[in-house]
């Protein structure tokens, strides 16, 4: 995972974030304090809009490609890229299991890596590509690993399958799909509640066997 | 999550100016810290993302090898460089984590990981790591995961990490700069042990920073295993782990290195028994009287008692892998 950005992306972004809420907040008080603040800040002082505007502030821009589509986004630095890509971009299919890097549910790809959304400060991919489980298929054609999950069942309540079907691409991607324990072991940080288990490796073997391109 | 700023500096020395302020805490992987941040344990006030520094790199020096402390926990356990010189160090990586958080996970990061203890993350039970003062939650309660070496009144934690067993038993080197230069210190002195001060995991100082571990040439690769046991056979932390490398002619020891992880608060090397198996030949009766060594001084607690056969068990296991008994 390689940083693309250049130094000076990096540094404009430096003092694009440096104004803080607390320097906002502080110099809005004091203003208000000598009254020489204009008439509209001390009706948006006395009217809590101070928050308000503050909030504003203390979003940062964020430059993010989501399954080819470009967007421009300014989020809170805690918003993480399960969050953004559930609530902000209405990306549904990462699940957000235990939102504690511990099930694999929220697994997604950036730049082509897979990582676990949940842990990921949507604010540190900026510049990246994601792939998440929408971006698999294309139109209206399943992703052959989405094919092999459904022919192999490998799932039942479906809640940790995008999940798994981004790690099971990875996993071949990677070289790491060579043999049953290879694939469990490369699986791993995906649970299954279910116990899906056999038919998920079952699934991956073929795909990997298949030799199309993932 | 408390809301805080955020900065990503392009230089080491901007770095470095930052992180001096109270509040202020690096983030580079974030697998650890964004957990901690959500349960609360943690709440800086400024996070400083490092990951635009220019320190990913792995290359071979004169003397060893040389890894980036933003190097990938996934990048290094599949470098070549790092198979073919020291496999002990990809062994260990691979055994920990799951892909995808090795794939975020990266060296300096893995090095600074808090500790897994289930009352240092459990912010309503007392910790003397989270809160100094409040007292020890794991002494007296469930402490199966805990230490049975180096522990004190204050705090019987264990530190999680895989790679880090592997780096203290190849004599690796931590590269650390600080705004008036750089210093080097062993692997072994990085982390320290929780005496009085459990909430201090390791001698970085605040102005500090990680910026690569060196691990010297040996003759080793041959002959290195890293051996884990946990209650799955994958993705969980050790009960007991044990890094072990030999440098073996004609079937005699000429030297020996062992480290092992899941029982104290920083990785425990095994100097004692090193010596021992030193002139001996290769045979499970040498490993087993050198596992016997390494066990001395180490303390139970109610429910770890289990670690004082498992720990022996695993040394035993891993040299004879290491040696190619098994």
């Amino acid at each position: 995972m390689a940083s693309k950005n250049s130094s000076n992306e990096s540094e404009k972004d430096v003092k694009i974030l440096d104004g803080t809420r607390r320097d906002f907040l502080k110099q809005s008080t004091l203003l208000t304090a000598i009254a020489l603040t204009p008439a509209p800040l001390v009706r948006a002082a006395e009217n809590g809009w101070d928050e308000k505007i503050a909030a504003v502030y203390e979003k940062v821009p964020l430059n993010i490609e989501v399954n080819g589509v470009k967007h421009q986004l300014s989020v809170e630095p805690r918003a993480t890229l399960l969050d953004l890509l559930r609530e902000q971009l209405d990306l549904t299919g990462t699940k957000k299991g235990c939102d504690h890097g511990q099930c694999g549910a929220c697994t997604v790809h950036v730049d082509g890596h897979r990582i676990n959304s949940c842990l990921t400060l949507g604010v540190m991919v900026s510049g990246k590509k994601i792939t998440t489980i929408e971006g698999l298929a294309k139109g209206d054609q399943l992703h052959p690993m989405q094919e092999a999950f459904l022919k192999h069942d490998g799932f039942q309540c479906g809640y940790c399958t995008p999940g798994q079907i981004m790690s099971a691409v990875a996993c071949i991607r990677e070289g790491h799909a060579n043999s049953e324990t290879e694939i469990r072991e490369y699986m791993s940080g995906n649970i299954c509640r279910c116990g899906a288990y056999p038919n998920i490796v079952n699934a991956i073997q073929e795909v990997k066997d298949g030799g199309q391109t993932v | 999550m408390k809301q805080f700023q955020y900065i990503r500096p392009s230089t080491q020395q901007s770095v470095l100016e930052a992180i001096n302020k109270p509040g202020t805490k690096i983030i580079a992987g974030g697998t650890n810290l964004v957990d901690l941040m959500k349960r609360g344990v943690t709440a800086p006030d400024k996070l400083v993302d490092i990951n635009h520094l220019p320190l990913k790199s792995i290359a071979s020096t004169k003397t060893g090898l040389h890894i980036g402390a933003l190097a990938l926990n996934s990048v290094v356990s599949e470098n070549s460089l790092v198979i073919e010189k020291q496999p002990l160090l990809s062994m260990a990586l691979k055994a920990g984590a799951s892909p995808q958080l090795r794939n975020m996970a990266t060296v300096g990061g893995n090095m600074m990981q808090r500790t897994r203890c289930t009352y240092f993350y459990d912010i309503t039970m007392p910790c003397n790591k989270r809160e100094p003062g409040s007292g020890c939650g794991a002494m007296e309660g469930y402490n199966r995961m805990h230490a049975i070496f180096g522990a004190s009144q204050q705090c019987i934690a264990v530190h999680p990490s895989d790679m880090c067993v592997g780096l203290a038993a190849l004599d690796a080197v931590v590269v650390i700069a600080g705004r008036r230069g750089e210093r080097r210190i062993p692997f072994t002195e990085f982390h320290r042990l929780p005496e009085d001060h459990p909430e201090m995991d390791n001698h970085l100082a605040k102005d500090e920073l990680i910026i690569a571990v060196e691990i010297p040439d040996n003759n080793f690769a041959k002959n290195s295993y890293y051996l884990k046991v946990r209650d799955r056979q994958s993705y969980a932390f050790a009960l007991v782990s044990v890094a072990a490398a030999l440098d073996i002619s004609n079937g005699v020891i000429k030297q020996a290195r062992l480290a092992m992880g899941g029982v104290a608060h920083k990785p425990w090397r095994l100097l004692d028994a090193e010596k021992a198996l030193i002139g001996k030949t290769v045979s499970e009766e040498s490993f087993k009287q050198a596992a016997l060594i390494a066990m001395q001084g180490a303390k139970a607690y109610e429910y770890n008692s289990f670690k004082l056969k498992l720990a022996p068990a695993t040394i035993t296991e891993a040299l004879k892998h290491a040696s190619g008994l098994v």
